[in-house]
This record gives C-alpha cells, structure tokens and sequence, in this order.
C-alpha cells in the first residue's frame, strides 16, 4: 500500500506464458489450489501461500488484525515452537517473508530447491495448528505498535495518506488503514486474533504459488502429501460492500513536522473485473504510462523539466483489487511554488489529455516499454510469484494475464482520452495537502538561494 | 553446471556443484578493467560502468558533487537534450539508471539484447558516459531539487540520525562530510565538468555486463566504452580515517519514536577478518529473526519492529552498526539491552550451536545470491570495483566454513571495541 508504487504491476506481467503450459495447477479436495511455474536458470525455489483475507475483512473496533496475525503466525505450533519457524527457514539457507495488504495475507520462502518440501510441511502445519498464545501475543502487539509508529505516526506522507484514504473511503472497509487504527491495536486481544484465524485460516481460502527450478508432478504430490490432509470449513459470507457514489470534492489536510508540502489528488477510478469485457482499467493504465512512464514523460518533463513547479510528480493507479479503486496524482511543489499551484499544473495536463488526447507516439512508446519490462520481470523469481498471487488474489485467474498484456497493447488513443474525460472528475475527487510544520515550532531558517 | 574459467587463470574446480558461475576478466586496450558472465537465457543485457568517483572524492565545502555529476549526466549529452535521452531510450524498452555512494559512481543499463535494441541503447549509453553537457540552467534546476530533498532529510529523525553517526565516526575523513544545502548551493558547472574530467577516466573504470552476449561481443561493447574516455589514472585515496574516541550524541525531535545508531569504523573491503565478523554478526544481528539482538530487543520485550546489526566494508574503513527505532520514552532501556547483547558477544562470541546455524544458513543461501540476472551483476560488479579475488563467490562458502569461535572473538575484539563506540540517538526522552 505504499503510495510510492509507481508502476502498477499490470504494466509489467510476462510475455511468453500464452506459449506452453507452464504455469501448471491443481486442486485439492479440500479446495485449496497449487499453482507451480517451473523457471530452472538457478537451483532455488520459492514458495508462497496466499489467504484470501485482508484488512478489507475487518470490522470497526479490530482494524488491523489481519496484520496482527500474520505477525502471530510466526509464535508456533505443538509441533514448532515459538520462534521455531524462522529458525528452520534459516537453517535450510532460506529466507522468508510476509505481507498483508487490504486484500490477502500472503507467506513467503525463497529457498535452495531442495528445501522446497520442507517449506510447504511448515506452510501446512501453521495452516491449521498456529497457537495463539496470550504471552507471546503481548509481547508482539507491541512490536506492532512500533511498527505503526515508524510507518505512519512518525512518517508524514503516510499519515497523510492514511487519513485522505479515511475521506476518500465512507462506508468501504478500505477506508481502515492496513496496520489498524492505534487504539484498535491498544485494545486488540489474543483472542481477536485468534479469532480471526479460526475464522479465515482454512485450506479452501489459501492458494500457493510455486515457481523455481521444480518439477510440477514432485510439487503437486507434495502438496497432496502436506496440504492435501488439512481439512476445509465453510467460509462466512462476505456481503459485497459498495461505497456510496461520491457527490463533490472532498478535502482534508495534515499537519506534521515536514520540510516540503505534499499534494495528492485521488480520483475513484475503475478496476478489472472482466479481463475480456471492461475496457476502461487498461486505458487508465496506458494513460498512467504515459503521464509518468518514464523521465520525459508528460509529468516530469512539464512540470519538474520545464515549469519547474514541482520538485517531483507522479501517478498511481493499480487496476487490479478486490474493492474499488483509485487513481492518484501527487507531487511536491517547488520552493516558491505552493500546493495551489501544482495543482494548477496538474489539472492543466489532464485538461490536455482530455481536450486534445494523447500522440500515437506517445502511446507506441509506452507499450515498447511495456514489452520489454515483460522480458526483464522474467529475471526474477519473486516477482513471477508475486504477479500470479497478486492477480489471483483480485480474482483475475493467472491464466488471463497474457491476455491483459493484449489487451494493454490494443489500447488506442482514443480509449485514453474517454477515460480521461470520464474519470478525472471533480465530483469524484479527494486532495490530501501536508501541511509541513517545523520540527521545533519556530520560524524556518531563510532558504539558501539558487538561481534559476 | 558451466565450468568455472576465467581468462586469468583457472578456479579451483572442488566447489563447481555450489557455485557454478564464470566471471571472465580482461583488461580492455583502453586501460579499464573489465568482467563478464555470460547467461542466455533470458534476452537481456546488463552493463554496468563504476567508477572510483564517489562522495568520498568530494573536494572539502562541495559535498554532493559527486552525486550531482552523475545525476546530471544523462540530463543532456552529445546532440541529445534530456528529453530525446529518455524518450529514445523507452523507445526501445531500455532502461538508464545509476548510482553514487560513498566509493562508486554508478551508471546502469539494462536493455533487450537484440541488436536493433541494444546498439542503439549502447550509443546512448556512450554518449552519455563521453559527452555529458552539464548544462547551466539544467544544473541549477537539480540543484534546487538537490537543496529541497536534503532540507526534507533534515526533518526525518531517521536521516537526521544517519548524518549524525556519519559524521561522528569519521569526524576527519570525507566519509564523514555531509551535503548541506550551502555545499550544494557552491557548486558550478565547472566543478562537475572537472570532476567528470578526473573521475570519468578508463584507468578508474571498472565494467561489468551481464547477459545474451558472446565473450567477442563483450569485449568491443567494453571496448567501444572505455574508448571514449579519457585515459587517465586511478584515483588516489585519502589517508584513512582515523579512529575516533566513544562519544554519545543525542539530537532533539518530536517524533513517537527514538531512533537509535550504534556503532564505530571497522573494516574495509578485501579484509580477511571479514568472514569472521559476517558469520559471527549473523548470530548478533544480522540473522534477522533469529539473531539475538531480534530475539532479546524485539521478540522478549517488544521495544522494536527493527533492530539489526551489519558491517558495511568500504574501500576504507567502513562501519560496524546497530540500528533501531522504540517508543521515545523507552531508549534508553532499549540501548541499555543493545548493549548488553554486544558486549556479551564481543567477550563470548557465539556457542557452537549458534555458529553452527550460521554457517547453515550462510552457505545454504549462498545460491539465492546469485538467482537472476540482476543478483549476477550486482556481484560480479562489486568483485570488480573493490578488485576482490575473481574466484571470490566459489571461495565463499569454504570460507565461512572455516570461521571458528575464536576466529569470531577475535575479529570482534580487533574491529568493534566497545570502549569506542559511537551512539547516536533522535527523539529520545
């Protein structure tokens, strides 16, 4: 949930996967599906295990036990202690990884491949057996709040942040910030968490994505051998929950000890649901490549290069979640500049997007620089896992991202100006401004002058 | 697994099952050093230029220098503005990055291998490296992007903590200097065009390239870079830092949360004691979860969500630190368990059973270091800019096996004196 993602990982998914099998998948009977890519440039593996759960699953009053929990997932088991479990990844030259954002929880290993099954015997014991004990649970709740400490209290593009997510947001649970709300987090207990694993940590809402130099008919037995025995339950219902539609502009400012003012503009905006059937998420995408793709973009070349109103500008937009969608504009404003007048600029270059489109050059470029960024996401192992889990987890089969890369390439410059005009509206809108406050409540020292 | 050659001189083969990566050698006609692996799976090209040009060849009041000569560089060159540099390099789907650190200045680039998409990305690549313009009323605008991020920097405890620690262990060596928005505000056109002209050179190159290419076409890649600049000489060093006293040094803010450095100059790169203090500081704080400064600070009292410990070799001596950030009013207590957990293992250093799943840990990894393309160049670069032994990554996991208790308590006890160490603390009570 950074906001510093500035490139949307639609924009990078592989090329070549539309050519053969791999990936390859299965389903066990208890509803939990495997999904290995076989990629054999180096002796490793990695494993990761996806929960379909996330802060968007939350209820008022325990924001943040998603993440909680994935904390408490590490406290053990009857058969691996407290602690054990980094242990034993340590032991077999791995390295492992977590991270909950607002729609999965996702578990991670990179490790030396034959260490894979050890892994995935791990993964499966912690599936259903995790003890969530009181004790180490009051330790780690304190960890968590130093951990919120350093995200978001003390940092104040992220506080911002959080708190135009809490305007943008009225009724969707998107509105809670991932790490929970502090007092949330002061009054959470071992049982919230417990809970909440009782409740969403179940074979039938887990997928696990393989990649690396395996075989899939050794992974598929495996994951029988270790997976296959977990029993599934019954999930709650999740009731779709649909923000109200925005009427008006919505805005909210932040203060905090800050030396440069920071503006960002979310507009609601689209998100795939229909790979074949929506349209509009992948102009949104082209549209973003092109406003901010790469250093000559129409952003940083007019507004950083040429007016120098901002210090630095981007987009973000990611067109793949499991509730409504954003599209963000940000930046910082020059010395000299204020936040008014960034936002001038910013709302002159849409105003030009949605009067006179965008170039077919502009648009050849950002799709050359999308074919190649398939080529080089292929470099990584990681990253292969991630994009299948991640599109997984918005409920776009990984089968269908060759196609989205189509789809991406079909695009045409007319679809970007509709979308422009459609989505960059003012009803729809919220700006977060940090106010930047000095660090001792003083007047600032003058600034250095450069010329210009 | 490919067969472990090098130009200069054949690697011991005992270790090919675990290692298995082939970095070739040569020094091109030009004068530059230059290291290659090939790998074709996959359809790209990494090179990667270093050269001895980083902050700590800043002359004395122009900190930032060298930072803002490579940031410049490919904002203009030869016949091509900044904006014909970027739109033709995502033309192609290439990318020009780069770096500067305390020791290197860094340009990257990483293309399609095709050769309708590389040469073009390689001209561009050329230019930028040869004929950087350095253009005045570009130099002023980055300038004041420079002066802006270092006065937000200012804000953040955490970088107000890092500058501190810098400059407090190396009060008299350059790596301690730090950019202010005065320096920046100093410098001239003419301060990067000399600074390119002295640093830019072959005999401070080194080259490192990655990727879909044979051996010949490396070399005249290679080559074809190197040729452009001028000759000149390596450059030279200053003295090394010397070794401050112990000191505390605690700044105000009003941050929730401390943040905390500890630590003091230890060791430079190509130093044999460095497998000794990175297999006993995986124990320390450099095991992540399992290390004791996680366990004590983090998982039994729950004062932090980071705590670590690393060295970081540099071409000179670079530092030993711990690191972490706790609730303001609790610092002290935090350093008080810090210290305890160092002070304990600089005496004791690990038990066996400890050091025994470092090195399981350390060696078992060894193959995720090298996994992908990027991970290749990042080390075989690093081998080659420091000029650490070309059969290094084979070397690797015999040396950390080697590493004995003792070995351990004695390189902690040459390289991290406790008497000397440097705290550091923002926003503590």
């Amino acid at each position: 949930m950074r906001l510093q993602q500035l490139i949307p990982f639609l924009l990078v998914p592989w090329l070549l996967t539309a050519a053969h099998a791999n990936p390859y998948e299965m389903t066990l009977k208890n509803g939990m599906r495997v999904i290995v890519k076989e990629d054999r440039r180096a002796p490793t593996a990695v494993q990761m295990v996806w929960y379909r759960v996330g802060s968007v699953d939350e209820v008022d009053g325990t924001s943040g036990v998603a993440h909680v929990l994935e904390h408490m997932m590490f406290k053990g088991t009857p058969s691996v202690g407290p602690g054990e479990f980094n242990k034993r990844v340590a032991a077999a030259g791995g390295r492992d990884n977590a991270f909950t954002s607002r729609d999965y929880t996702a578990y991670c290993q990179q490790v030396p491949k034959e260490k894979l099954e050890e892994m995935m015997q791990l993964e499966a014991d912690r599936m259903r057996h995790l003890n969530v004990d009181a004790k180490e649970f009051e330790q780690e709740i304190k960890v968590v709040m130093e951990e919120r400490r350093m995200r978001t209290d003390d940092n104040p593009q992220s506080k911002l942040f959080e708190q135009m997510t809490a305007v943008a947001f009225q009724a969707h649970p998107y509105r809670r910030p991932i790490i929970g709300w502090m007092n949330d987090l002061e009054t959470m207990t071992a049982a919230d968490a417990k809970a909440w694993y009782d409740t969403w940590y179940v074979p039938n809402n887990a997928y696990a994505v393989i990649t690396g130099d395996v075989d899939h008919h050794a992974v598929f037995a495996l994951a029988e051998k270790y997976y296959g025995p977990l029993e599934g339950r019954a999930l709650p219902v999740r009731k779709a929950q649909t923000e109200p539609t925005q009427e008006g502009v919505r805005k909210v400012s932040v203060k905090a000890p800050a030396e440069l003012p920071v503006l960002i503009m979310g507009y609601k905006a689209p998100v795939l649901r229909d790979v074949e059937k929506d349209s509009e998420p992948y102009a949104l995408d082209m549209l973003s490549a092109i406003l901010d793709g790469h250093d000559a973009a129409r952003f940083n070349k007019k507004l950083v290069r040429e007016n120098k109103v901002a210090l630095s500008v981007g987009i973000d937009y990611d067109g793949t979640a499991r509730g409504p969608g954003m599209l963000y504009l940000h930046g910082s404003p020059s010395e000299g500049k204020t936040v008014a007048d960034l936002e001038a600029a910013l709302r002159a270059e849409i105003a030009h997007v949605q009067k006179d489109g965008v170039s077919e050059q502009e648009l050849k470029r950002a799709k050359a620089q999308l074919l190649a960024s398939q080529v080089y996401k292929l470099d990584s192992m990681f990253g292969q896992a991630m994009e299948i889990g991640q599109n997984e987890s918005a409920g776009i089969p990984y089968q269908k991202i060759s196609r989205m890369l189509e789809k991406l390439q079909q695009v045409t410059a007319a679809e970007i100006q509709a979308v422009a005009q459609k989505y960059f509206n003012d009803d729809a809108l919220t700006i977060g401004v940090l106010d930047p406050q000095p660090l001792d409540g003083k007047a600032r020292r003058p600034a250095v002058a450069t010329r210009h | 697994m490919k067969k472990l050659l090098t130009a200069v001189f054949t690697l011991l083969l005992a270790q090919a099952a675990l290692a298995g990566v082939k970095i070739e050698h040569w020094v091109s006609p030009s004068g530059a050093r230059v290291y290659f692996v090939e790998s074709r799976v996959l359809p790209i090209l990494d090179v990667q230029v270093d050269f001895a040009a980083g902050s700590m060849f800043d002359p004395a009041g122009k900190s930032s220098l060298a930072a803002l000569t490579l940031s410049v560089l490919d904002l203009g060159a030869g016949k091509l503005d900044e904006t014909a540099i970027a739109e033709q390099m995502a033309d192609i789907g290439a990318n020009l990055g780069g770096g500067a650190d305390t020791d290197r200045a860094s340009v990257y680039l990483r293309t399609l291998s095709s050769k309708d998409k590389r040469e073009p990305a390689l001209e561009i690549l050329r230019t930028v490296l040869h004929q950087p313009l350095f253009d005045a009323a570009i130099l002023e605008r980055e300038k004041a992007r420079t002066i802006a991020g270092l006065k937000e920097a200012m804000t953040r405890p955490d970088s107000i903590a890092g500058k501190a620690f810098w400059a407090a262990m190396y009060p008299n060596h350059p790596y301690g200097q730090q950019a202010s928005p005065e320096t920046v505000a100093t410098l001239t056109r003419d301060d990067l065009a000399r600074f390119h002209a002295r640093y830019y050179t072959a005999a401070n190159a080194s080259i490192t390239l990655v990727g879909d290419i044979s051996r010949d076409e490396a070399a005249a890649i290679a080559e074809s870079i190197v040729a452009g600049l001028p000759k000149g000489e390596a450059a030279k060093l200053p003295l090394p830092p010397p070794q401050p006293k112990g000191s505390l040094v605690k700044l105000a803010h009003p941050a929730s949360q401390a943040h905390v450095y500890i630590g003091l100059p230890a060791i430079e790169r190509g130093n044999p004691d460095f497998f000794p203090l990175l297999v006993g500081n995986y124990t320390l704080g450099g095991g992540g979860f399992v290390s004791r400064l996680m366990k004590e600070v983090r998982d039994k009292r729950g004062y932090a969500y980071s705590v670590f410990s690393h060295f970081a070799p540099l071409k000179q001596t670079g530092p030993f630190q711990i690191g972490l950030q706790t609730k303001r009013s609790q610092a002290n207590d935090a350093i008080k368990v810090a210290r305890e957990v160092l002070d304990g293992f600089v005496k004791d250093g690990p038990t066996e059973e400890e050091l025994t799943a470092a090195k399981a840990n350390l060696t078992g990894s060894f193959p995720l270091r090298l996994d992908s393309n990027k991970k290749l160049l990042d080390n075989a670069a690093v081998i080659g800019f420091y000029g650490l032994p070309l059969d290094y990554l084979d070397q690797y996991q015999g040396r950390i096996q080697a590493v004995t208790v003792n070995d351990i308590k004695q390189a902690f006890s040459r390289h991290v004196r406790p008497a000397d160490l440097i705290t550091v603390t923002v926003a503590a009570d």
